[in-house]
């Protein structure tokens, strides 16, 4: 029996986010959620290996009370179990406490694993981060960006496409990988199926107490990274006025960046070149 | 006691040197943050046979090189780098680590902040020191249509991947001194829990709209079908690609495959060159991510100059052709 854990991340689906301007993070209560692609992904990969391998598929999320919607989809979807770890001491997490938080989890209800899927990256924050330290907190290998997954006997082969080199890599289990989204399109999910999932979901709902978490490494007091301030790029442009000459307007332009320009042309645009070195 | 001397540590990845600059961008960077907080930039480097990037590094500002040369380091592997990379800093007490957001680099060094038990900001665009000496570091989020401003104030190392790109490096300057630091490799190193079975350069791909660094984009603006040709020459300068609005296509002034939108190609060029569009949201949808944008239209007041880092007042095919022009001039210069 191969036991495979997919860790998978609610994310808005909105692109025009309510942000909270006091903490610089998201109300994410107020925005419409969905499973995050790449999660996704990584749930139809274990699915495939599910059917090939006789396997179980235990499905964990971190987040707000809303986030169960994704783990009663992963359940539509074939999962066997869901773990929900939902507490306000959880909130705020970086992703250091996020993998702390998901490896005590896994250690817990699900200590006896041969692989963990995740996303290779959320469509929100896009930090690629809590895979590889998931992997680090529960000292298993890693193999991030992983395309296709193969299983051997007693390891795992994965083929990816990393820094432009075609890569074929062999595991140890258990250990993690992370999916991209190039291959393992998810199934359609089926209406039955969703019935299911809302009838009787297979869902434990878990509190920080019942990990007994750490508070000093739990939630926002414990991240050691702290959010400044949130801001748009947009707003931040300086939406520069050139008028005129169509000629003089260009002159101007290169003038003012060149550097800009030439450094993503890979030229030297400037007129007057010095000598380096 | 002499006070220890601070550093910024730079990752040395070399695997793509050709392609990929973003160690030397991130040397050039660090040595401006090191000015601010008085500290000496160091880069570190694992492999075999690396004297080449070693030599690479102290010419492009590296003070100081930290080297673990040897053959069972010859194919990047995670959990030996990262081993390697934990007694470094534990023995050293880097302020700052600064890795470049490739592949690797990704896979690398979360695993790194989690032994060292401190913060990481995941691919930023900016980096710079505030007043209280703590390495700001911008990082996108959302698909880039939000930025975040991130610190680690009670741990250290600080630790951020950045972006390639993001940065320019500094000219290599083959006279400059700096300290070879030969660290031997470890005799208790872990056993590598992943074996390469084979690696191959990946055979490069026809260029995609999706991932030019260059896109020209016109719309109904340029005015005619054969002026919108000259879009093609300019991209074809700029080693960039064409995209279009949807009367463009619809008046067979370009290929569908060009069409750049909401449901259609989402773009994410370091540098956008708008022509004649006025930026409905159907269009601007599928051109969040450009990073620089130059839109040219007659009309001040389209969407399209609004949300531009330049915008042009002017006939959008006049200055295409001023531009080719200008280009051209530039580049035999």
């Amino acid at each position: 029996m191969l036991k495979m854990i997919v860790c998978m991340k609610q994310v808005p689906m909105v692109t025009e986010l309510p942000w909270d301007t006091g903490t610089g993070s998201l109300k994410r209560d107020l925005a419409e959620g969905m499973m995050n692609p790449a999660c996704k992904h990584a749930l139809e990969a274990a699915l495939r290996l599910k059917a090939e391998h006789d396997g179980h598929i235990t499905a964990i999320t971190m987040g707000p009370p809303m986030a169960e919607e994704v783990l009663r989809e992963a359940i539509a979807m074939g999962a066997d179990r869901c773990l929900m770890l939902s507490d306000r001491k959880m909130a705020g997490a970086d992703t250091l406490v996020t993998s702390y938080t998901l490896a005590r989890a896994i250690e817990i209800f699900c200590p006896d694993f041969d692989l963990i899927l995740c996303g290779c990256h959320t469509s929100d924050s896009e930090t690629a981060q809590v895979g590889p330290q998931l992997a680090e907190e529960l000292d298993i290998p890693v193999i991030a960006y992983a395309e296709h997954v193969q299983l051997g006997d007693g390891s795992i082969t994965i083929r990816r496409v990393s820094d432009n080199f075609l890569e074929t890599l062999e595991m140890d289990m258990p250990g993690l990988i992370t999916l991209t989204t190039h291959n393992y399109v998810p199934r359609y999910t089926p209406l039955a199926g969703l019935q299911d999932a809302f009838d009787e979901p297979n869902i434990l709902i878990v509190s920080a107490d019942d990990l007994g978490l750490d508070e000093a490494m739990t939630g926002i007091q414990g991240s050691p990274t702290r959010i400044l301030d949130v801001f748009s790029p947009t707003a931040e442009k300086k939406n520069i006025v050139l008028t005129g000459a169509p000629k003089k307007i260009v002159e101007e332009l290169f003038e003012r960046f060149d550097d800009r320009i030439g450094s993503v042309i890979r030229k030297d645009l400037k007129v007057d070149r010095q000598s380096h070195g | 006691m002499a006070e220890k001397t601070r550093s910024i540590w730079v990752f040395g990845d070399y695997r793509n040197y050709f392609q990929n600059r973003v160690t030397l961008q991130l040397l050039s960077r660090a040595t401006d943050l090191a000015q601010k907080i008085d500290a000496e930039v160091c880069a570190v480097v694992f492999g075999h046979e690396v004297d080449e990037w070693v030599g690479e590094y102290i010419a492009h500002g590296a003070k100081k090189v930290f080297v673990t040369d040897h053959p069972m380091l010859k194919s990047y592997s995670t959990d030996l780098y990262v081993a390697l990379m934990e007694r470094l800093a534990l023995t050293y007490d880097p302020e700052i680590i600064l890795v470049g957001a490739t592949s690797f680099g990704r896979e690398f060094a979360p695993r790194v902040s989690k032994r060292l038990k401190t913060g990481l900001t995941a691919d930023c665009v900016g980096l710079d020191m505030n007043e209280e000496g703590l390495l700001v570091q911008t990082a996108p989020a959302f698909g880039g249509n939000v930025l975040a401003r991130i610190v680690t104030p009670g741990r250290r190392p600080q630790m951020a991947t950045v972006r390639p790109g993001t940065f320019q490096e500094i000219p290599h300057n083959y006279e400059a001194a700096g300290e070879i630091v030969r660290v031997p490799l470890p005799a208790n190193l872990p056993r590598d829990r992943v074996r390469l079975i084979s690696s191959e350069r990946q055979p490069p791909r026809e260029q995609k709209i999706e991932d030019a660094a260059v896109v020209v984009c016109g719309g109904r603006g340029m005015g005619s079908r054969k002026k919108f040709r000259n879009l093609y020459d300019l991209a074809r300068i700029l080693g960039g690609e064409v995209g279009a609005t949807r009367p463009v296509v619809y008046s067979k002034w370009a290929e569908e495959e060009a069409l750049v939108g909401q449901a259609d190609k989402h773009i994410q060029p370091k540098v956008l060159l708008s022509f004649g569009i006025s930026g409905a949201i159907q269009h601007t949808a599928g051109i969040t991510n450009a990073d620089f944008i130059i839109a040219v239209n007659k009309n001040p007041n389209a969407a399209m100059m609004k949300m531009a880092d330049v915008a042009i007042v002017a006939d959008a095919n006049q200055v295409c052709t001023a531009f080719i022009r200008e280009l051209k001039r530039r580049i035999r210069s």
